[in-house]
C-alpha cells in the first residue's frame, strides 16, 4: 500500500485501495486525484488514514501542523506581511511563484507582501511529496493553501467589522488594507487587525474563493522572484549549504549489481590527508574527509573487497525478457469481454508492439545533501520531494525518532522525478552519524547515474484493434508490461532507493497476481486506457471514447534495476503506444489522422485542444503518409498526438513538423505547435515555461535517451553513454496556444507536454517516409533500418 | 602545501590546498562562491564554466596550479542582483530558468563566446553552445536570451558608431 498512483505502471493501488476509499465515501474524482496524493496526501488524509487503517500514511502527519488549521498555512506580522507555508516545493518548475499569487490574490495584498515558505518539518505543513502534477490541483483548488488564505481573508474582514462598526458586506480588502466601502478614510491594516498573533481557527470548507473574473494577481505573468539571484550565483542551492564545521563525504559503490562488502581494509587510506573516517554499514560503504578533493581521492584508493555481482539480463534482449517473466502482477483495467469476439468479426484487424527504454532523470547537477547527526538528533538539508516522509524514512535508517529528526528542504538541480535526492539524503544521514558532524555529500556523475536513482519504467506494449469496413474502430486490445523495484521511499520504506537497500533495508516486495481481478472501479491508470475506448466499468462509460468494446490489461515484473516515478511515469510510455498506434489505424483506414482521431473521442476539453493545435499549425487534412515522398535524401512531414493526462488530468494535443534525413536516418523536429488545457491559467508564462521544457525533454528523450547495462552492471555513466540534447542543438520552434477555463478545477500543467512529444515526432517520421518506428529512441540507426524495412516491403 | 595565489572576481586569494585540486572544488569549497556548479566532473556539461584569461574554462577538470595568477571571473563577478550585468539582465527579461542549475554555464559560456565573437550569427551562438547542457530544457528561452543580449549589444554600438560619427562631422 506504500505504493501511490504516480508510481505504479500496474496500480496495485486501484484495486486494493478502491474499498477502502469508497468506505470512506470518496467520490470518483476525489478517489483520482487521492489515488496520487495516498502519499501526497492532503486534507483527506486524516480520512485516508482511518480508511486504510495501516501502512505508511501512519505517523506520516504525526507533529506535522494540522491541515485544517488556518495557522498552519498563513501567517501576519504585525507590519501587515504575510507569511504562507506550503508543502508543496519549488523544484524549478515554478510553483512557488504560483503559489504566491495564489495567496496574494486570496488575501488581497501585492505580491510582494508574501513570503512563502515551504517544506521544512518543523514549520510546514505535511503535503506528502511535490509530484505527479498534483500541487497544482492540491494547492489551487477548494481546500489547503487556497482554502486557507480565502479562509483567512474572511477572517480579517471579520475582526475589521468588529473594529470599525460596518458588517463585513460594507469592507473592502485592498493591499493588505480594510476600509469601509462607504468611507474609505474608515480603515485598518492587517497588521494592526492580527499584530502577529495567531487566527486560531479551523480552515472554512465552504469559504468563497475570488472568481477568475475578479483577479489581479493570478493569471498574470507574475515573474519569478527567484531568478534575479539564479542568473547572479547569489542563489542558494543545497549543494551551497555550508555549517561550521561541515565535512565531506564520498560514497563507495559496489562494482557490480548484487555485490556485497567481503572486506573494507581502511588502512588503505588512513594515511591519506584530510581523511576522518571510513564508514561500513552493511554494503553502504563511504570516506568523510575535510575537504572534497580529498574525500574523493580516498574513496579512489580504498581498497575494497566485494563479492562477485548477480547478474543482470541480457540489454539487447530486455524487451522479451520483460514479457517472459513469471510470475506477474496483473491489473485489468477495462474489460467489456467482448473484444476478441468483435476482433474475429472485424474486417481488418491491425497489430503492433512498441518500445520504450528505461531512462533517466539524469539531473544537470548530481544530488546532494547536508546531515548535521548528533547524537539522538538530526538536522538534514534536503532536495528531496517530500521532507515529511524524508524524516520518517531517514528516523527508520538511523534509528532515531522521528520527532529528532529535522528535514530542511534546500532546491537541488531539477529533478523530474525521483533522481537521486532521497538516497543521497540517506548518504549524507549514515556518514554525519558516523563521525557526529554535519558532512556534505554530493555523488559523482557516475554514482548519480549507475548508484544513485531509480530509473524511469521500461515498457513493451502490444495493440490490437479491429476496424469495420467504414474504417471506424471496433475494439480495441491493449496489453502491456513493465518491470519496478523500489519506489519512493515513503514514510516507512528506506530500501526502496539504493542506499537504504545497501544499509540493509528491504525494497518494497513484489506481489505476484495473475490472472487479474475484474476491473470494480474505473481508473485511467497511467493512461493504461487509451484515449479512443469508452472506459466502461460498473455500466457506465467514464472514458474519453467511444469504442465499446476495450480491454487494457497490465503486467508488472520484479525489475533488475531500481525504478520509480519519471516526469510522466508510466503515462508517456503507454501514449507513446497509444498515439503511434493511433496512428497507425488512421492510414490503415485511409483517413485524416487528426479527423479519425475526433471521430473516435468523445471527451469535450479533449477534442477542443486536438482542434485547437491543428489550427495553430494549419493542419492539412489528408492520409499519411504523404503522397509522392521521395526515397532519398531529406523527406518532410507531421505528426499528431494528443492525451487525456491520467483522463483528467490535464489536456493536450501537438503537431511535429520533421525533416528525416533518408539517407543519414537523422531526424530533425523543425516546429512543433502545442495546445494545453490545465484549467484556470495561474500564471501564463510559468506554464509557457513548463510547456516548452516538456516539449524539448520530451524530445531528447524520444530522440536519444536510453539507460544501458552490460551483464553486471549499467554502463550509461555520463553524458558520452547517455545522450541529452545539448543547448546547440537544432531548436525546434514552438508556438503553445493556452486555453484558459477560469471555472473549471485547476489540474496538472507540468507533465502534459512530454506526454505526447514522442508519438507526434514518430507519426511525422511516418508521414515524412512511410517508415514506421516503434522503439524509443529514434537513434539515427534505428530510423534507417526502418527504413529500409519499409522500402524491402515496398 | 604551499599556498596558491588565485585572482577571482578581482580579489586576490592564497589557497593552501593540494595542487591537483580541481579549481571548481576550491571555487566552491574554499572560497565559498555559488555561481560555478559540479554538474559531473569531466569536462561534459559546462555547469562548472569560469572565464579564465578570457576563455570559457571547465573548472571541474583544472587543476587549480594551472590558472594561478590568471584573472578568473565567475557568474558572480558579471553582475549583481541590484546591478546585474546585461546578460544576466536579458536571462531575468526572457524568464529564462526553470531550476536554474545550469545557468551559470549557459551565461559563462556565452559571454566568453560573445566577447571574443560580437558579431556572431544566431548558428555560430548555437554551435558554441554545443556541449553545454540544461536538463530543464529551458532551451527556447536561453537562447533567445542570449540573442536578445547580442541585439541588445549591436544596437548599443550602432548607437555608439552614430554618436562618433555625428561628432566626427561636427
Ligand atoms: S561539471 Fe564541469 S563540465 Fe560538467
Ligand atoms: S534550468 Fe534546470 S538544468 Fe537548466
Amino acid at each position: 500500500m506504500s505504493k501511490h498512483s504516480e508510481v505504479v505502471p500496474n496500480s496495485t493501488l486501484i484495486d486494493d485501495a478502491a474499498a477502502a476509499l469508497g468506505r470512506a465515501g470518496f467520490s470518483r474524482r476525489s478517489f483520482l486525484v487521492g489515488a496520487g496524493a495516498l502519499v501526497v496526501s492532503f486534507s483527506m488524509k486524516g480520512a485516508l488514514q482511518t480508511a486504510l487503517a495501516q501502512g505508511p500514511f501512519e505517523g506520516g502527519t504525526a507533529g506535522s501542523p494540522p491541515l485544517n488549521q488556518l495557522d498552519s498555512w498563513i501567517a501576519i506580522a504585525a507590519d501587515g506581511g504575510v507569511t504562507a507555508y506550503t508543502g508543496k516545493a519549488e523544484l524549478g518548475q515554478g510553483i512557488s511563484t504560483a503559489q504566491i499569487q495564489l495567496v496574494a490574490e486570496e488575501l488581497c495584498v501585492p505580491f510582494s507582501r508574501v513570503k512563502l515558505m515551504y517544506c521544512d518539518t518543523v514549520q510546514t505543513p505535511d503535503q506528502g511529496i511535490t509530484s505527479g502534477s498534483q500541487s497544482h490541483p492540491t494547492n489551487f483548488n477548494q481546500k489547503n493553501l487556497a482554502q486557507a488564505a480565502a479562509t483567512a481573508r474572511e477572517a480579517l474582514l471579520k475582526l475589521a467589522s468588529k473594529r470599525l462598526g460596518f458588517s463585513a458586506d460594507q469592507l473592502v480588502a485592498k493591499d493588505g488594507v480594510i476600509s469601509a466601502k462607504i468611507d474609505p478614510s474608515k480603515k485598518v491594516g492587517y497588521g494592526d487587525l492580527v499584530g502577529a498573533k495567531k487566527f486560531e481557527i479551523k480552515l472554512d470548507p465552504n469559504v468563497k474563493r475570488k472568481s477568475a473574473s475578479e483577479w489581479t494577481v493570478l493569471g498574470t505573468p507574475a515573474r519569478r522572484p527567484d531568478m534575479p539571484a539564479l542568473v547572479t550565483g547569489q542563489f542558494e542551492f543545497v549543494h551551497n549549504v555550508r555549517l561550521p564545521g561541515m565535512l565531506h563525504g564520498r560514497v563507495l559503490r559496489p562494482p557490480a549489481v548484487g555485490a556485497t562488502v567481503v572486506n573494507v581494509d581502511e588502512s588503505s587510506v588512513q594515511a591519506l590527508p584530510g581523511v576522518v573516517k571510513v564508514v561500513v554499514k552493511k554494503n553502504f560503504v563511504g570516506v568523510v574527509a575535510e575537504k572534497p578533493w580529498q574525500a574523493i581521492q580516498a574513496v579512489n584508493k580504498l581498497k575494497v573487497t566485494w563479492s562477485a555481482g548477480t547478474g543482470l539480463p541480457s540489454h539487447a534482449d530486455f524487451y522479451n525478457y520483460l514479457r517472459s517473466q513469471q510470475p506477474t502482477r496483473d491489473t485489468l483495467l477495462v474489460n467489456s469481454t467482448d473484444v476478441d469476439e468483435k476482433l474475429a468479426q472485424a474486417a481488418t484487424v491491425v497489430k503492433a508492439t512498441y518500445y520504450y527504454p528505461n531512462q533517466m532523470h539524469g539531473s544537470l547537477g548530481t544530488s546532494c545533501a547536508v546531515a548535521d547527526v548528533q547524537g539522538d538528533k538530526a538536522t538534514i538539508y534536503s532536495p528531496t520531494q517530500g521532507v515529511w516522509p524524508v524524516r520518517n524514512s531517514t528516523s527508520i535508517l538511523l534509528g532515531l525518532k522521528p520527532e529528532n529528526v529535522h528535514v530542511i528542504f534546500r532546491r537541488g538541480s531539477g529533478c523530474y522525478g525521483l533522481n537521486g535526492a532521497d538516497t543521497v539524503t540517506y548518504d549524507a544521514a549514515l556518514l554525519s552519524q558516523a563521525v557526529g558532524k554535519p558532512v556534505r555529500v554530493q555523488l559523482s556523475r557516475k554514482d548519480e547515474m549507475a548508484w544513485g536513482e531509480n530509473y524511469g519504467f521500461a515498457f513493451v506494449v502490444d495493440e490490437r484493434a479491429g476496424l469495420d469496413a467504414q474504417g471506424n474502430i471496433v475494439a480495441w486490445d491493449h496489453e502491456s508490461w513493465s518491470a519496478n523495484l523500489g519506489n519512493r521511499p515513503g514514510y516507512t520504506t528506506p530500501g526502496n532507493v539504493i542506499t537504504g537497500t545497501l544499509a540493509g533495508f528491504s525494497p518494497e516486495p513484489f506481489m505476484a497476481r495473475s490472472p487479474a481481478p475484474e476491473p470494480r472501479v474505473y481508473t485511467n491508470n497511467s493512461n493504461g486506457v487509451p484515449s479512443y475506448v469508452a472506459g466502461n466499468v460498473g455500466g457506465k462509460p467514464q472514458g474519453t471514447g467511444t469504442v465499446k468494446s476495450e480491454r487494457s490489461l497490465t503486467h508488472n515484473i520484479p525489475s533488475p534495476l531500481f525504478t520509480a516515478p519519471l516526469r510522466s511515469p508510466a503515462r508517456l510510455q503507454n501514449t507513446f503506444a497509444h498515439e503511434s498506434f493511433m496512428d497507425e489505424l488512421a492510414a490503415r483506414a485511409k483517413a485524416d489522422p487528426v479527423a479519425f482521431r475526433l471521430r473516435h473521442l468523445s471527451d469535450e476539453r479533449l477534442i477542443e485542444v486536438v482542434k485547437e493545435a491543428a489550427a495553430l499549425a494549419n493542419w492539412e487534412a489528408r492520409p499519411s503518409p504523404k503522397p509522392q515522398n521521395r526515397r532519398t535524401g531529406i523527406a518532410t512531414g507531421r505528426g499528431f498526438s494528443c492525451v487525456a493526462y491520467e483522463g483528467e488530468n490535464g489536456w493536450a494535443a501537438m503537431v511535429a513538423q520533421v525533416e528525416v534525413n533518408q539517407d543519414t536516418g537523422k531526424v530533425t523536429v523543425k516546429r512543433i505547435f502545442f495546445s494545453n488545457d490545465s484549467g484556470p491559467i495561474s500564471n501564463p508564462d510559468g506554464l509557457r515555461n513548463q510547456i516548452e521544457g516538456g516539449a524539448l525533454q520530451g524530445m531528447s528523450r524520444a530522440m536519444s535517451e536510453e539507460v544501458t547495462w552490460d551483464d553486471q552492471r549499467v554502463t550509461s555513466v555520463d553524458w558520452e553513454s547517455y545522450r541529452s540534447l545539448p543547448l546547440g542543438f537544432d531548436v525546434p520552434e514552438i508556438k503553445v496556444k493556452l486555453i484558459n477555463r477560469p471555472d473549471e478545477n485547476a489540474t496538472g500543467a507540468g507533465e502534459t507536454s512530454i506526454t505526447i512529444v514522442a508519438a507526434a515526432i514518430g507519426n511525422a517520421i511516418f508521414d515524412a517516409t512511410g517508415a514506421r518506428i516503434r522503439q524509443v529512441p529514434f537513434t539515427p540507426q534505428r530510423v534507417k533500418a526502418a527504413l529500409s524495412q519499409t522500402f524491402s516491403q515496398a | 602545501m604551499n599556498a596558491i595565489n588565485l585572482k577571482v572576481n578581482g580579489k586576490a586569494h592564497a589557497v593552501d590546498v593540494d595542487p591537483t585540486t580541481p579549481l571548481l572544488y576550491v571555487l566552491s569549497d574554499d572560497l565559498a562562491l555559488n555561481g560555478p556548479k559540479f554538474g559531473c566532473g569531466l569536462g561534459q556539461c559546462g555547469a562548472c564554466t569560469v572565464i579564465a584569461k578570457g576563455q570559457a574554462i571547465r573548472s571541474c577538470i583544472t587543476p587549480v596550479k594551472s590558472v594561478e595568477g590568471a584573472e578568473i571571473t565567475t557568474l558572480e563577478g558579471l553582475g549583481t542582483i541590484e546591478k546585474p550585468h546585461p546578460l544576466q539582465q536579458a536571462f531575468i527579461e526572457e524568464q529564462a530558468a526553470q531550476c536554474g542549475f545550469c545557468v551559470n554555464g549557459v551565461i559563462m559560456t556565452a559571454k566568453a563566446f560573445l566577447d571574443k565573437n560580437p558579431k556572431a550569427s544566431e548558428e555560430q551562438i548555437q554551435q558554441a553552445m554545443s556541449s553545454v547542457l540544461c536538463r530543464c530544457f529551458t532551451h527556447v528561452r536561453m537562447l533567445r536570451a542570449i540573442n536578445r543580449f547580442r541585439e541588445g549589444r549591436a544596437r548599443e554600438g550602432l548607437a555608439k558608431e552614430g554618436r562618433t560619427r555625428e561628432a566626427a562631422a561636427k
